[in-house]
């Protein structure tokens, strides 16, 4: 079957969230996790790169994922890619 | 439970019906869940009123054993598409607690917050990496797969790499990693039987064992699925229900998550106190003057072998011509059957206690300070800028391998077919870690609670008025929990208690003062996570050797029913191989476990995700990547971790890489696959057309074209 254009943006912004929610993931594990020395300011009792650990990053983890599943979703519909309710 | 056993068998499903589906799930498991708690609150009762504690462990092991396998009896099914994927119509929500408990083993459940307690921010190294793990499912897999829609993970790899080839190396890596951890939960459910009930060991895993097959073998996915739900509601609720309790106790605030962090501040201004005690010091240096003892002796260990002998008879000849007690001859006849036999066995013994010695001769009993990230100074000299660095190190790459690993296990994966849509499998993703979070954010405040009431409410306690649950555990097995006064001034400091990770949860409403009713219900939340986990690896393994290697590769032609059948009896077969290997109490349980995550890591996620992302990709570089991911993997592992080179006999040197623990391995295995799969991919053809288009088949939810 040929692809038609609007399949192709569709990938290509499909591409494109998942390098940008990858991205952010990125930056809370690992680039907090290296410099989580510098980075023990007192947070509501927590030296700041801890709490990141326990709980910020995971919140965010949440997050990436709903968003990402609603972003898609969304798209889906835009470009006549979502599956029929009745499949 | 009507609702379970639907009359249909599989196919398609309305969008009405399956609303309609949803709405009874939703009747079903919120009277599922009061019946649960009404359950425990007239157990509370029965204890106030004088029902003995080991009742109420019998009580709860066998309500809870006997509701799986009813659930199970209820879903039975032979129909092929309910048996893998639970007929593809568990709604998102529910799909996302049932992948909770599938995912949350035994490791998380009892073992987790013990690592954080023992290790403070290390420890976090697992919070992280079993939860963001599940990003990578989200953006990488998830969506892709249930799109593609068959049965299995190497169904995946088979079809998109076009051969029983890399089908075969699926189904293997498939196996080896789903065994090494079912070996695990099965060990876990011993734990809490025995715990729970006083059985033997032995017996406990049996038992445990009952409670798994009755549900996986009856009704395969579908029995899992909704056992699964159930499990997920008892654990998280039998987790929760203590920390909120410590931290009413200690804080006066109900949301332990929120508060934590100014216990933690307490317990770092504790730490720095108890690291100046003298007390303390006095038994960090007995600990000391043992293993120099123990280093003078190594130095010359014939003579000191012989004086020890000579000691120990003297001693017997000396209470014998004294007509001393019975029980003291038998002590000191005792005490001379444990000198070593010989010299090598001196040494051996001899070296070993002098390095348990060593590692309590320490600060804290060996722990580091709770909020410290990572071993060393930067600032420090060459030696402890190299132990930052390397402990910083080790540190991310176990994060990504636990990661990757997350993002790569095929229990997990599968769980993504059983959703009625794409849409419905993103959104699962959602819930499954957000379920997951709910346990996993919790573990890290369990830890900092419990240490605060450690330091502050047990060191100082005289010995004779220790809680009596110290001397309860302790009997269950000295390696878990011990303690002596070991500078003999009758207090109880912390270098004087040897703790177990394993007990921390589950010593917790004991450590918070509850009722034993409470922890009757922890053991069976751990229980819960433990059966849980064990019923979705063993329904992988199963599945990875009827469907797809009977099935796929050697009898195309077996009927449906046939290959369920297959399916079943080989769930029993391994089953039955898993639970013996747990009661031979194989060593390093845990490293096994992380180690799974590493051969996943490297031997599945590069050929899974480079093959919805990249069309080139094609069999070749797929078959020689994952080869060459695992066996990297594998290889650093061999020759690096102290039990493993003993199991293979490897007597070179320990070169680490960068310092890396073998633990993280995956470290090096991910790149490496991924490198393969893109050189072999680019120097072999392309794959063929039907191929290319398969993967915009899965690129797409709907796309024209395809089969309806």
């Amino acid at each position: 079957m040929q692809l038609t254009e609007s399949h192709r943006q569709y990938w290509q912004k499909n591409l494109r969230i998942t390098a940008v929610l990858l991205a952010i993931w990125f930056i809370v594990t690992f680039v907090v996790g290296y410099n989580a020395r510098d980075l023990s300011f007192s947070f509501f009792g927590w030296p700041f790169s801890f709490w990141m650990g326990a709980q910020g990053s995971l919140v965010i983890y949440v997050l990436i994922i709903w968003f990402y599943a609603n972003y898609m979703n969304k798209l889906d519909q835009e470009h006549g890619c979502a599956e029929e309710e009745e499949a | 439970m009507a609702g379970l056993a639907p009359e249909s068998g599989g196919g398609a499903f309305s969008a009405s019906s399956n609303a309609a589906f949803k709405k009874q799930l939703n009747k079903i498991y919120a009277w599922y869940t009061g019946g649960f708690i009404a359950f425990v609150i007239v157990l509370a009762i029965m204890e106030q009123m004088g029902l003995p504690r080991n009742w109420i462990g019998y009580i709860f092991l066998g309500a809870t054993v006997l509701l799986y396998a009813g659930i199970g009896v209820m879903s039975r099914t032979n129909d092929a598409s309910e048996y893998y994927v639970a007929g593809r119509r568990v709604p998102a929500v529910y799909n996302g607690m049932a992948t909770g408990s599938d995912w949350m083993s035994a490791a998380s459940f009892i073992g987790m917050a013990g690592t954080l307690y023992l290790t403070g921010y290390g420890g976090l190294a697992f919070i992280m990496g079993w939860t963001g793990g599940y990003c990578l499912v989200a953006l990488f897999l998830a969506p892709y797969l249930r799109k593609f829609g068959q049965f299995t993970i190497p169904d995946f790899l088979g079809a998109r790499y076009d051969g029983n080839l890399p089908r075969l190396l699926g189904i293997l890596a498939a196996i080896i990693c789903s065994f090494v951890y079912v070996v695990a939960q099965i060990y876990g459910v011993g734990l809490i039987t025995t715990r729970l009930t006083g059985v033997p060991f032995e017996l406990g895993i049996f038992l445990g064992l009952g409670g798994i097959l009755v549900c996986s073998f009856l009704g395969g996915m579908r029995a899992v699925t909704w056992t699964q739900v159930a499990q997920y509601i008892i654990l998280i609720i039998a987790y929760l229900i203590p920390v909120v309790w410590l931290s009413v106790k200690q804080t006066s605030f109900p949301i332990p998550q929120l508060v934590y962090g100014f216990q933690l501040e307490k317990v770092t201004a504790r730490e720095a106190e108890l690291m100046k005690d003298p007390k303390e010091l006095e038994v960090i240096a007995v600990f000391k003057q043992r293993a120099d003892d123990l280093g003078a002796k190594l130095k010359d260990v014939p003579a000191a072998l012989a004086a020890d002998k000579a000691a120990a008879e003297k001693k017997l000849a000396d209470l014998k011509a004294a007509n001393a007690p019975a029980a003291d001859i038998a002590a000191a006849e005792k005490a001379l059957a444990a000198v070593p036999k010989d010299e090598a066995a001196a040494k051996d013994a001899w070296t070993k206690a002098k390095a348990a010695n060593e590692a309590r001769a320490r600060p804290l009993a060996g722990m580091p300070r709770h909020s410290q990230q990572f071993a060393g100074d930067p600032n420090g000299d060459e030696k402890a800028r190299t132990a930052y660095d390397t402990s910083r190190r080790n540190f991310l790459a176990l994060i990504f391998c636990l990661m990757v690993g997350t993002a790569a296990l095929p229990h997990i994966l599968m769980r993504y077919y059983t959703t009625p849509s794409v849409k419905e499998a993103r959104e699962s993703v959602t819930w499954s870690l957000f379920f997951i979070f709910l346990l996993y954010f919790t573990a890290p405040a369990l830890a900092v609670l419990v240490k605060y009431e450690v330091f502050n409410v047990l060191v100082g306690t005289p010995f004779d008025q220790l809680p009596a649950w110290i001397n309860q555990w302790a009997k269950v097995d000295p390696a878990l929990l011990s303690i002596a006064d070991v500078n003999k001034d009758g207090i109880f400091q912390l270098g004087e208690m040897r703790i177990g990770g394993d007990i921390i949860v589950l010593a917790t409403p004991e450590i918070g003062g509850l009722p034993y009713v409470i922890s009757g219900m922890v053991a069976a939340g751990g229980l819960a996570a433990a059966l849980s986990t064990a019923d979705g690896l063993l329904l992988t393994i199963a599945n990875a050797l009827s469907h797809d290697l009977y099935y796929k590769m050697i009898d195309p032609n077996a009927s449906t029913g046939k290959r369920v059948m297959i399916s079943k009896i080989l769930l029993l077969v391994v089953a039955l191989a898993a639970a013996y290997v747990a009661a031979q109490k194989p060593a390093d349980i845990l490293f096994l476990v992380s180690a799974a995550f590493s051969f996943a890591a490297a031997a599945f996620f590069p050929a899974l995700a480079l093959g919805i992302f990249w069309k080139r990709a094609n069999k070749w570089g797929a078959c020689v990547g994952m080869i060459g991911g695992f066996g990297i993997t594998f290889y650093y592992m061999i020759t690096t971790h102290p039990w493993l080179r003993s199991v293979f006999g490897v007597t070179s040197p320990v070169e680490l890489w960068w310092g890396i623990a073998p633990i993280s391995a995956g470290i090096f295995g991910v790149p490496v696959g991924i490198a393969l799969i893109v050189i072999v991919s680019l120097l072999t053809p392309a794959p063929r057309k039907d191929i290319q288009e398969l993967v915009d088949h899965v690129r797409y939810p709907t796309l024209r074209g395809d089969k309806a």
